[in-house]
């Protein structure tokens, strides 16, 4: 076990190395670099850039360095957990992101948790009862959900509620909380505003997640094995959630891997829709301005939480399933 | 004796999308304490469906909708029923399923093992867990002392070390060790009644026949009575004492096991006791299947390139000293690849097999006939050895030819699939199936394509009509037809069947038996038939080979074999066969307990030795077996 152990986090390692070079070129892939943006923006605007201070910057930033130098520079930096500078924000790049990672993670896992709670009853009902009116009305409501684009539901939400309530229900929190330290009332605001967006951004995974669920279990359903849990006398409800409902989890613990980074990258467009202060937005902006450092750094940030996420997942499989678990010594 | 279980003109309909199916038709029979009743028939005559009833696990989909299943458990006061209610007989049919009553009695009363050992428990639970939770569901006991129960009972059921097999999981035991398992499951609450549907069905015969063995043992240890259902009569005659026979949903013949054997009245019945191949078969005798096909050979088929005119006859195809290992990686270290252990699929096997005639290879599963075709197919390459393929006087050794050289000599050698179902591809429709041969070897035009086709089918018996339709409008036994019709299409010199009958009805296999031997002599075909049912080799085959971990251990001409075996492995597995008669039932005792596959437990002059392996030794008449000593220290033993 030990071994296996420490064979996955060696790969682990390796895979981010090989991540990190890809990143490093596709963000440096467009022609010109943040300066050089920078430069033909205020040229444009009339303004005269004095020589002298862009060769200051240049050096400064170590932008003429030869491009292996900048990304050893610049991936040494991240290994002694120093993400770089954004030169879009004049902040080190962990303080622009770690502002707003907070509420990105908030804001996602409970997300995540709604979408948990709504589906798993919803599937296991549409599994057990199909083809009845409940599974074909909650089957229509999930696919309805599946087809609405997220944003255009935070709309819909946003001017409902402008219109019959009078209040606003974008941002994460009340106007007057912005910039406040925390306290029990912002909190509280918080709360309050959240269930918007995490009922928007979740509807469309809770429909991925009944008809996925719905389809595995009723596989499950067949198996002659629970025809064997029912001759022995067990009660349906027991019966599945020890046989069945043990055995269709497992495509979801494999998925743990996707849900890390999903939860902190957040979903850019409704957050833009909606004005929620998430990392979607900024890690956007980041990639347009070539903010390399941020864009770069937070795309490394991502892909060390999939490899992470990938191996708790694995780690997790390994114990449920052990078909997983002693693959290595089967014996005939 | 009092029954236990009385079945009154039960009915069970299905409603399905094609309308209301009547599965169960009126079947009546009676189950009496401690007897055993077999339930014979072929799929489709509602034997399973009787069981599922009994036990309240129909599908949704079914639905009882007359007579009655009364039951009565004399092991048991139920205390669940009320004082009114306490009759001497509770009919299950109007015992709602899922309710508590019916709950005490499932798994508890009556319980059931099925025919898929592989499939019928949970991967992910420890098979201890699975047999201990029946009784923590009926009876009031801690889990400690359902431990030690269970454990009691794994050791009952023929576990070597019951205390491991109580951790264990499934896919680390055997098909027969699973099926043990089930049992141990089944019986661990003391049942009155043991349903058995199929339970040997999917095993090799020599574990089949130490279940059958197991299954009577328990029965006079418990005190129970069994409802095996099956469709194999050799089953039905070693463990019944009464005989129902099913036919489409109704019950056509019933009685002891003597006058069902010996008397047979009904005219199912008796087709079907002619339609199983038996060692008693005279030479030529056909068997008489239930429904006979009328097929036809064309002259596109008849046609065959003539074989050079030779005095030397080599055989058609010649297997030399061929071996395959397979290699399984270990893990071991961080870093450095683990030590990969080896398991020798096919060792220094070597056959003959002579043209026009038919080759039976027989072994249990896992015995590497199947690595064995597929070398000879040249889909896998063996480590060492040569195949010797005799083209029209030109012998070519297959495993030395490129892919390139190949494709021609692939036209001479057609393959046979066990599973009829799996090998055709539901999305082509029949013709696209047959033509997709000549298309691939790019034989003929058009014209001639559908000609091919349309003869195909007759040859098989099948209405050119149906060429448009796709796989899952034929029965079983038809998609075999259209599987060896695909087999033939390039009119090959020889057929690999790879067990080509086991999947289906005895009644249709019969068909398929018939049509293969006519289409033998017919076409003048060289088979390879692979499989491991003894009868079904001893009707189709001229020479038989038997194949036990890899190894050839006995070669000869089919009435040799059959009349005087040599070696322990082919008397174990002759002795394994059920037959279809009460009168000779199997002899247990020939069965070595279960270690008649395992070459560590044969007798001298079998054994491997300080001096390895034993070699072919030559018997006369074509007769080989793999020993150490000559044919006369053998006899003199």
């Amino acid at each position: 076990m030990s071994n296996y152990f420490v064979r996955r986090l060696l790969t682990m390692m390796g895979t981010l190395l090989v991540i990190s070079v890809l990143v490093f070129v596709i963000v440096q892939l467009p022609p010109g670099d943040f300066l050089s943006n920078q430069i033909a923006e205020l040229q444009s605007q009339g303004e005269m850039v004095p020589t002298e201070k862009i060769e200051f910057l240049r050096k400064e930033y170590g932008l003429d360095k030869p491009v292996h130098e900048q990304y050893l520079r610049w991936v040494i930096g991240l290994v002694q957990g120093d993400m770089g500078y954004s030169f879009e924000h004049n902040l080190p790049a962990s303080e622009v992101i770690g502002d707003r990672l907070f509420m990105t993670i908030l804001l996602n896992f409970g997300t995540i948790l709604f979408i948990y709670m709504v589906a798993f009853p919803i599937g296991v009902y549409s599994a057990t009862h199909q083809y009845s009116w409940g599974d074909h009305g909650l089957t229509f409501l999930g696919f309805l959900g599946l087809a609405t684009p997220n944003f255009l539901l935070a709309l819909i939400l946003m001017y409902l509620s402008h219109r019959w309530f009078g209040t606003d229900i974008g941002r994460m929190m009340a106007e007057q909380y912005l910039d406040q330290p925390w306290s029990m009332d912002k909190a509280l605001s918080v709360l309050f505003h959240m269930w918007v967006p995490v009922f928007v951004i979740g509807t469309s995974g809770t429909a991925g997640m009944i008809r996925r669920l719905r389809a595995n279990l009723l596989d499950e359903l067949q198996k002659q094995y629970v025809v064997t849990g029912r001759a022995k006398g067990l009660p349906p409800g027991r019966l599945l959630v020890k046989y069945p409902l043990r055995m269709a989890i497992n495509p979801f613990v494999a998925d743990i891997g996707n849900l890390l980074p999903q939860v902190v990258s957040g979903s850019v467009i409704v957050s833009f829709v909606m004005g929620l202060p998430t990392t979607g937005p900024v890690f956007l902006d980041a990639l347009l301005s070539q903010d390399f450092y941020l864009a770069g750094s937070f795309l490394m940030f991502l892909a060390a939480l999939t490899v992470m996420g990938m191996f708790v997942s694995d780690l997790l499989l390994v114990a449920l399933d052990p078909r997983i678990r002693m693959g290595g010594r089967l014996r005939k | 004796m009092t029954d236990l279980l009385i079945v009154r003109d039960l009915k069970v309909d299905f409603h399905t999308q094609a309308g209301v199916v009547n599965a169960v038709n009126g079947i009546s029979f009676r189950v009496p304490e401690g007897g055993t009743v077999a339930l014979v028939g072929e799929s489709g005559s509602g034997k399973s469906v009787t069981a599922q009833a009994i036990m309240g696990i129909l599908p949704r989909t079914a639905e009882i909708t007359g007579g009655e299943i009364l039951f009565h458990d004399p092991k048991r006061t139920r205390v669940v029923v009320p004082p009114e209610r306490r009759r001497a007989f509770t009919d299950l049919a109007n015992l709602p399923p899922n309710t508590r009553e019916f709950r005490s009695i499932r798994g508890n009363s009556i319980s059931i093992i099925f025919q898929e050992p592989m499939t019928s428990l949970s991967p992910l639970h420890t098979i201890g867990d699975q047999i201990r939770e029946a009784l923590l569901l009926h009876r009031e006991i801690s889990a400690s002392e359902a431990r030690d129960m269970t454990i009691e009972m794994l050791g009952m059921v023929g576990f070597p070390n019951p205390q491991r097999a109580f951790d264990a999981y499934t896919f680390e035991l055997s098909g027969g060790l699973r099926q043990r398992a089930m049992i141990a499951m089944a019986l661990v609450c003391r049942p009155s009644l043991l349903i058995a549907d199929e339970p040997s069905t999917a095993l090799d015969v020599t574990i089949q026949a130490q279940i059958l063995k197991l299954i009577k043992d328990l029965q006079a240890e418990l005190n129970m009575a069994v409802l095996i259902i099956t469709h194999d009569l050799g089953v039905v005659a070693n463990i019944a004492e009464e005989v129902v026979v099913a036919y489409n949903g109704s019950v056509v013949e019933s009685g002891t096991l003597d006058d069902i054997f010996s008397r047979a009245s009904h005219p199912y019945l008796k087709a079907l006791l002619r339609a199983v191949p038996h060692f008693n078969m005279k030479d030529g005798e056909r068997l008489v299947p239930i429904r006979e096909i009328e097929h036809q050979a064309g002259h596109l088929l008849s046609a065959k390139e003539p074989w050079p005119e030779t005095d030397m006859q080599p055989p058609l195809l010649e297997v030399r000293g061929v071996t395959k290992t397979f290699r399984m990686r270990r893990e071991t270290g961080i870093l450095k690849v683990g030590k990969s252990t080896s398991i020798k699929a096919v060792d220094d096997v070597s056959l003959k097999v002579r043209r026009g005639k038919c080759l039976g290879l027989v072994g249990e599963s896992g015995c590497g006939k199947t690595t064995l075709s597929k070398i000879i197919l040249s889909a896998m390459t063996p480590d060492a050895g040569e195949v010797l393929f005799d083209d029209r006087g030109d012998v070519v050794d297959l495993t030395r030819l490129d892919a390139a050289a190949m494709v021609p000599l692939r036209r001479k050698i057609q393959y046979v699939f066990q599973d009829p179902f799996g090998s055709l591809n539901p999305r082509m429709t029949v013709f696209e199936i047959l033509s997709e041969p000549l298309v691939i070897h790019n034989i003929g035009d058009d014209a001639y394509r559908r000609e091919m086709v349309t003869e195909l089918m007759r040859l098989v018996g099948l209405d050119p009509r149906f060429l448009n339709r796709y796989p899952h409008s034929f029965s079983g036994g038809q998609r075999q037809r259209i599987g060896i019709a695909r087999a033939l299409a390039l009119k090959p010199d020889l057929l690999i069947c790879d067990e080509p009958v086991s999947a289906l009805d005895v009644s249709v296999q019969a068909q398929i038996l018939n049509l293969l031997k006519d289409l033998q002599s017919e076409l003048g075909l060289t088979y390879l038939f692979i499989s491991h049912n003894l009868a079904v080799v001893d009707y189709v085959a001229d020479d038989i080979a038997v194949m036990c971990g890899g190894r050839i251990v006995e070669v000869a001409p089919r009435e040799v074999l059959f009349a005087e075996p040599v070696h322990p492995y082919t008397k174990a597995l002759l002795s394994a066969v059920p037959y279809p008669d009460p009168d000779r039932c199997l002899d247990f005792t020939a069965l070595m307990e279960g270690r008649a596959s395992d070459p560590d437990a044969w007798p001298h002059p079998f054994d491997v030795t300080a001096a390895g392996a034993p070699s072919l030794l030559d018997f006369g008449q074509g007769h080989m077996v793999r020993t150490h000593a000559t044919p006369q220290l053998v006899e003199n033993q």
